[in-house]
């Protein structure tokens, strides 16, 4: 492998992206039209791209294997990376607004394929405003599980229609979960935490996971400690916020 | 010493606001150019069964009798005129009874049919883009700019009430895009919405609406581009209907709204350019407008640009659309800004209008027309020809035209305006706006969206 020698972004010795090239703003402003490609449908998804030693042919049929995990803001992609290697055989993927961001989580996933053969091929990365086009990505009932670590808690009264959990949302999100597909949320600010909470709550499609369920899921210690943000709130001895659903049939 | 320098600083201050009030006064005065361009296109809306016609031109809205053959007065408790500022949607429910209005003064005015009364006007915090009526008449929805569709409860409304004091509630949203159509399925169970970025969502439309439709049936994903207009075909196979959609991509396209499947998609654009059209304009073909005649067995579509409207036919067992026809409007500069027919009724009505024109103060004027003649068995037979009418073959003849057109001599200029606001309002359907650092930070003073403090 050649050495990057004219790129200083890549560490040489890992092989892995260094973050001090890639650092944006914590915020971006969903509202703004961005330029990135989005494509016409879930079938227009390009698995050869995100996946290509499991999809090395462009045409997919039905049958093949679908994306089954989205992080929804998976900023460095410390989730991501923790999930890949708990469940090899689960397609996932990350959705992030901010350009530079996506670019060192796409190093990120590339460094580690080439470092550790075989693993991590089961995970990527898209550019995206995931608040506008989630329906795009995946079809009805497709997701086994969301994330959603750490959102801008738009603190203002009238930003709170631009947070990523609102009852409208879950609605494309209830589509996007299979029956029985769960929806994490986590983060330090106690309001977000209360708003997020009572969003679900009061959305017919979702109920909350038992104590037990809770803690038998191997994920949900993943929340507070696998990502950057969730390691800077332990560090800072904060408090974390959880709410865990699952998606049901409503009743009529 | 001090007060001096206060003063100084006073006097410096004063200066800054007056540069500030300077440019602010630039910026408004061409925000308001900017609204001045923003004509609104003139809209036609026919009665299911054509009792009647309506016509809304800027923020006129004009209804002709055809059972009574005159005029009707509109009833509206506020006294004045019925809107404020220009309506950009209206429709008849399908049951006949009602009728709603909404537009750029951020109200939304539901009508009853029988004495066209004023029931019930409701406040909205943005302009509203699309209105629907559920197919029992028991409720009304209005979509507004933040992309989220609001619905209020007529239940309790039995014609005899003076008017009725009703709260919209959210129904659903499409998040920050502005909702271009909203249609009922022909079986009433679900609403489904167009977006301006080529989405098409569909909802079912619970028993308790006021909740929330939450329960999302499917995405029609396919439109390259904004989605403009919605219709639904009937279908012995399906009862819901099958869904037909027109965008800025210049195609129509049929759906099934079970699955969200694109069943088929008509290159209308392509087709057009075969055909000679305004020579100004480029390959535009934007879908401005659909509607379903003869029994929703033919869709007339009225395409920007275009002198006339394209004869679509669905063949049902396939499920596949075909361009059968091409109507030209021949002697007069006619692009339709707006079609309508009713339920059964071989008559496509059309409009075109403006709400502005640039010179001294003229009243906003339209003009109306129809075609007749379409024949369902054999849509492409040459035994018998859609034909455009004459202004005394359309039903309620010229005392209709005087009250839908506001008078009977109309200026070449109106047709030029007509299709030029089509055309901007299409615009800016495609183009988000994009605002200069100055204009972003005056239009933040205005904004309407804070939460009212209780």
């Amino acid at each position: 492998m050649l050495q990057n020698k004219a790129n200083p972004t890549i560490n040489k010795s890992t092989g892995l992206p260094r973050k001090r090239f890639y650092r944006a703003r914590a915020h971006s402003n969903p509202l703004s039209d961005s330029h990135f490609p989005v494509p016409l449908s879930p079938n227009h998804v390009e698995y050869s791209l995100h996946y290509p030693q499991l999809f090395p042919l462009a045409d997919r049929t039905d049958t093949c294997k679908k994306i089954g995990f989205a992080d929804i803001g998976c900023g460095f992609g410390g989730l991501l990376i923790s999930l890949s290697i708990l469940f090899p055989e689960t397609l996932m993927i990350g959705m992030e607004l901010r350009d530079k961001v996506t670019e060192y989580v796409k190093e990120r996933i590339l460094g580690l394929r080439v470092a550790n053969p075989g693993q991590y091929q089961n995970v990527s990365v898209v550019r995206t405003n995931s608040m506008k086009y989630i329906p795009n990505y995946f079809e009805k009932g497709q997701l086994l599980k969301m994330f959603f670590l750490f959102p801008d808690p738009h603190f203002k009264e009238k930003n709170h229609r631009r947070r990523v959990i609102s009852p409208h949302l879950l609605d494309e999100y209830a589509y996007v979960l299979q029956v029985g597909g769960i929806i994490y949320t986590i983060t330090d600010v106690e309001e977000l935490g209360e708003w997020m909470k009572s969003c679900l709550q009061n959305h017919p499609m979702f109920e909350p996971l038992s104590v037990a369920e809770l803690e038998a899921d191997p994920v949900v210690k993943l929340l507070s400690t696998a990502t950057e943000e969730g390691q800077k709130v332990a560090r800072n001895g904060g408090q974390t916020f959880q709410a865990v659903y699952r998606r049901i049939t409503p009743a009529s | 010493m001090e007060g001096a320098e206060m003063e100084e600083a006073r006097v410096e201050d004063r200066e800054h606001d007056h540069n500030n009030t300077q440019e602010d006064a630039q910026i408004e005065e061409s925000e308001q150019k900017n609204k001045d361009a923003e004509v609104a296109p003139a809209l036609v809306s026919v009665h299911p069964t054509q009792n009647s016609v309506a016509v809304a031109v800027g923020s006129d809205l004009r209804v002709f009798n055809l059972l009574d053959n005159c005029a009707v007065n509109l009833v509206d408790e506020s006294g004045g005129a019925s809107h404020n500022d220009s309506i950009r949607c209206i429709k008849y429910g399908t049951n006949g009874k009602l009728f709603v209005s909404a537009g750029d003064d951020k109200l939304f005015k539901v009508w009853s049919t029988d004495c066209w009364r004023c029931i019930s006007t409701v406040v909205s915090e943005k302009r509203l883009s699309a209105v629907a009526i559920s197919n029992d008449g028991l409720h009304v929805c209005f979509a507004d700019k933040f992309g989220v569709v609001w619905v209020v409860d007529l239940a309790g409304f039995d014609g005899s009430e003076a008017s009725l004091d009703k709260k919209a509630a959210p129904l659903l949203s499409h998040y920050c895009s502005i909702i271009t159509s909203l249609e009922f399925s022909l079986d009433g169970r679900f609403i489904v919405s167009a977006d301006r970025d080529s989405k098409i969502r569909v909802t079912v439309f619970p028993s308790k609406p006021l909740d929330g439709a939450h329960e999302i049936q499917s995405f029609c994903l396919g439109h390259t581009e904004f989605v403009s207009c919605l219709a639904f075909i009937s279908s012995p196979d399906s009862p819901q209907g099958i869904l037909v959609s027109g965008g800025g991509d210049s195609t129509v396209r049929l759906w099934d709204i079970i699955s969200g499947s694109l069943l088929d998609t008509c290159e209308v654009g392509a087709k057009v350019g075969q055909v000679e059209s305004d020579a100004t304009e480029g390959n535009c073909s934007i879908i401005t407008g659909i509607c379903t005649i003869l029994d929703c067995t033919l869709i007339a579509v009225a395409i920007q640009s275009l002198r006339g409207i394209m004869l679509l036919a669905c063949n049902l067992p396939s499920r596949t659309l075909s361009v059968t026809k091409l109507v030209s409007i021949i002697g007069e500069n006619f692009v339709p800004t707006s079609l309508g027919s009713s339920i059964s009724g071989g008559l496509l009505w059309m409009v075109t209008g403006a709400s502005k024109f640039r010179g001294p103060d003229i009243s906003p004027c339209s003009r109306v027309k129809g075609i007749s003649g379409f024949n369902k068995n054999s849509p492409d037979s040459s035994e018998q020809e859609p034909v455009v009418l004459a202004d005394t073959e359309l039903p309620g003849g010229v005392k209709l035209l005087e009250k839908l057109q506001g008078s009977m001599l109309i200026d070449e200029k109106v047709f030029l305006v007509a299709a030029d606001a089509v055309k901007t309002a299409m615009c800016n359907l495609l183009n988000k706006k994009q605002y200069s650092d100055e204009k972003r930070e005056f239009r933040k003073r205005t904004r309407n969206d804070k939460k009212k403090k209780q």
